[in-house]
């Protein structure tokens, strides 16, 4: 199945791929799986793509990516798709969905929310809408959007 | 229901539940139901009436009353966080009730207590014994809450108070709900993408004073104005008068959580509509009914 493009990255034997990454998210999508220095981890950016026109992919040895962090990827790159690998094949395919609930990676937008106010207030968001995408604060029921929740994710960068 | 934090813990059964119990706790004012028991009042934030009715109710019911009225002098103020003075009060209560300036502080302590929390208001989030209190009165007026049109008037933005009885009401069928406010306080819209039941954002109240029954006041605050001269300018269009009050229904009602500034002339004190002080009457058995609920539970 690998284009000769794919083929600048060798196979991964176990871990996790994440194709389909919308082009110049991976960076972001690294943020949330939270990999350390001495992991091996291959990224392609800007690679084309039939169906996007450029993506970007990660591929990750002996790392296989939870549900949780799975549903925290939909956030940033709702088209991306997710391979775990073992021996040489692809042996789950995790279909992504948008987090019922976001613990702890999204803060209150209102200032005066407990939990930017409590060393021990963890901010929680549940899904109130998919599309267009809205979460609300389970504690002063403030809604962020979705241009809130990419904001804070991927930071100041565009 | 353990704890009482927004109006939706509460079912219509619990509403009807509640307003039975408050009609019994007119007649008989001393009850020994919570013989034994310890209600703390956690009051970060000031309060008169909340917190006395609340003493009030507890000591009515023979409970023992613990706690602080405003942070000052307390270990809050040495920056103590609110989950360990919860944790504090845990030992020392079988209930807690508590007023916080941070919106979310009431859930967020509820997840932290092992006794029952019952919110007397989270910052501009809710305040939900005050709906209870706001709804019998309306039940004790009309026999129903059902069929009816409201008018909230005011800050709706800002004042917890509309939060709580806007939710409060999807427990209902009103007829119909006007917000009448200025455009920079209008109503939450989070709050109004829940609501079950028809209403509409006025600007006027002379659109529609005619129709209401039950005219619902809030204080609109200085503070929330950015500059004087248009503070100045919306509080003037948003006084309930005798003019205006004689544009109302015959049998509507006006209620106000108190304490009210100049939102209402004193002249209108003395018209049948004025219904405020019957209004701050309930609250003492109101909250001897919550009480009695939760520990029943």
């Amino acid at each position: 199945m690998a284009s000769k493009k794919e083929l600048i990255v060798t196979k991964i034997r176990n871990g996790t791929v994440i194709d389909h990454i919308p082009a110049g998210r991976a960076l972001e999508v690294l943020k949330i799986l939270k990999v350390n220095k001495q992991d091996r981890i291959a990224l392609v950016m800007n690679v084309e793509s039939k169906k996007m026109g450029k993506k970007d992919i990660i591929k990750i040895e002996n790392k296989e990516v939870d549900e949780k962090e799975a549903n925290l990827i939909t956030l940033i790159a709702p088209t991306a798709t997710i391979n775990i690998i073992r021996d040489y094949e692809v042996v789950e395919k995790k279909k992504l969905k948008i987090p019922e609930v976001v613990k702890g990676i999204i803060k209150c937008t209102n200032l005066a929310c407990i939990t930017n106010n409590d060393v021990e207030a963890v901010p929680v968001f549940i899904k109130i809408s998919e599309k267009p995408l809205k979460m609300k604060c389970v504690y002063c029921d403030t809604v962020i959007d979705e241009s809130e929740i990419l904001k804070q994710i991927l930071g100041s960068e565009k | 229901m353990r704890d009482l934090i927004s109006s939706y813990d509460l079912t219509r059964n619990d509403f009807e539940e509640i307003f039975e119990l408050a009609d019994k706790f007119q007649k008989v004012r001393n009850a020994e139901i919570l013989k034994g028991k310890t209600v703390a009042l956690a009051f970060f934030e000031p309060s008169t009436r909340t917190y006395l009715s609340f003493n009030k109710a507890a000591i009515n019911l023979g409970a023992s009353v613990i706690g602080f009225s405003s942070a000052e002098g307390t270990s809050i103020e040495k920056g103590e966080n609110l989950a360990d003075t919860i944790r504090m009060l845990n030992n020392y209560s079988d209930l807690i009730v508590m007023r916080h300036k941070f919106d979310g502080a009431a859930k967020f302590a509820a997840e932290i207590s092992e006794v029952p929390i019952v919110n007397a208001g989270d910052g501009k989030h809710e305040h939900p014994t005050q709906s209870v209190i706001d709804l019998y009165t309306v039940y004790k007026n009309f026999g129903t809450i059902d069929g009816l049109t409201f008018g909230l008037i005011g800050d709706l933005k800002y004042a917890r108070v509309v939060n709580s009885l806007l939710r409060a009401l999807t427990r209902f069928k009103p007829k119909f709900v006007y917000l009448i406010s200025p455009p920079q306080l209008s109503a939450r819209k989070e709050i109004l993408e829940e609501l079950n039941y028809p209403y509409k954002e006025v600007h006027d109240y002379n659109e529609v004073i005619s129709e209401i029954d039950v005219l619902y006041v809030t204080r609109i605050q200085k503070e929330r104005f950015p500059d004087e001269s248009e503070y100045e300018k919306v509080k003037e269009s948003y006084v309930i008068d005798k003019t205006l009050v004689s544009k109302m229904k015959e049998k509507s009602i006006i209620l106000h959580a108190l304490p009210r500034v100049n939102e209402i002339s004193r002249e209108v004190d003395k018209t049948p509509q004025a219904k405020y002080f019957e209004q701050a009457s309930y609250a003492v058995p109101i909250r001897m009914a919550i009480l009695t609920k939760i520990f029943g539970e």
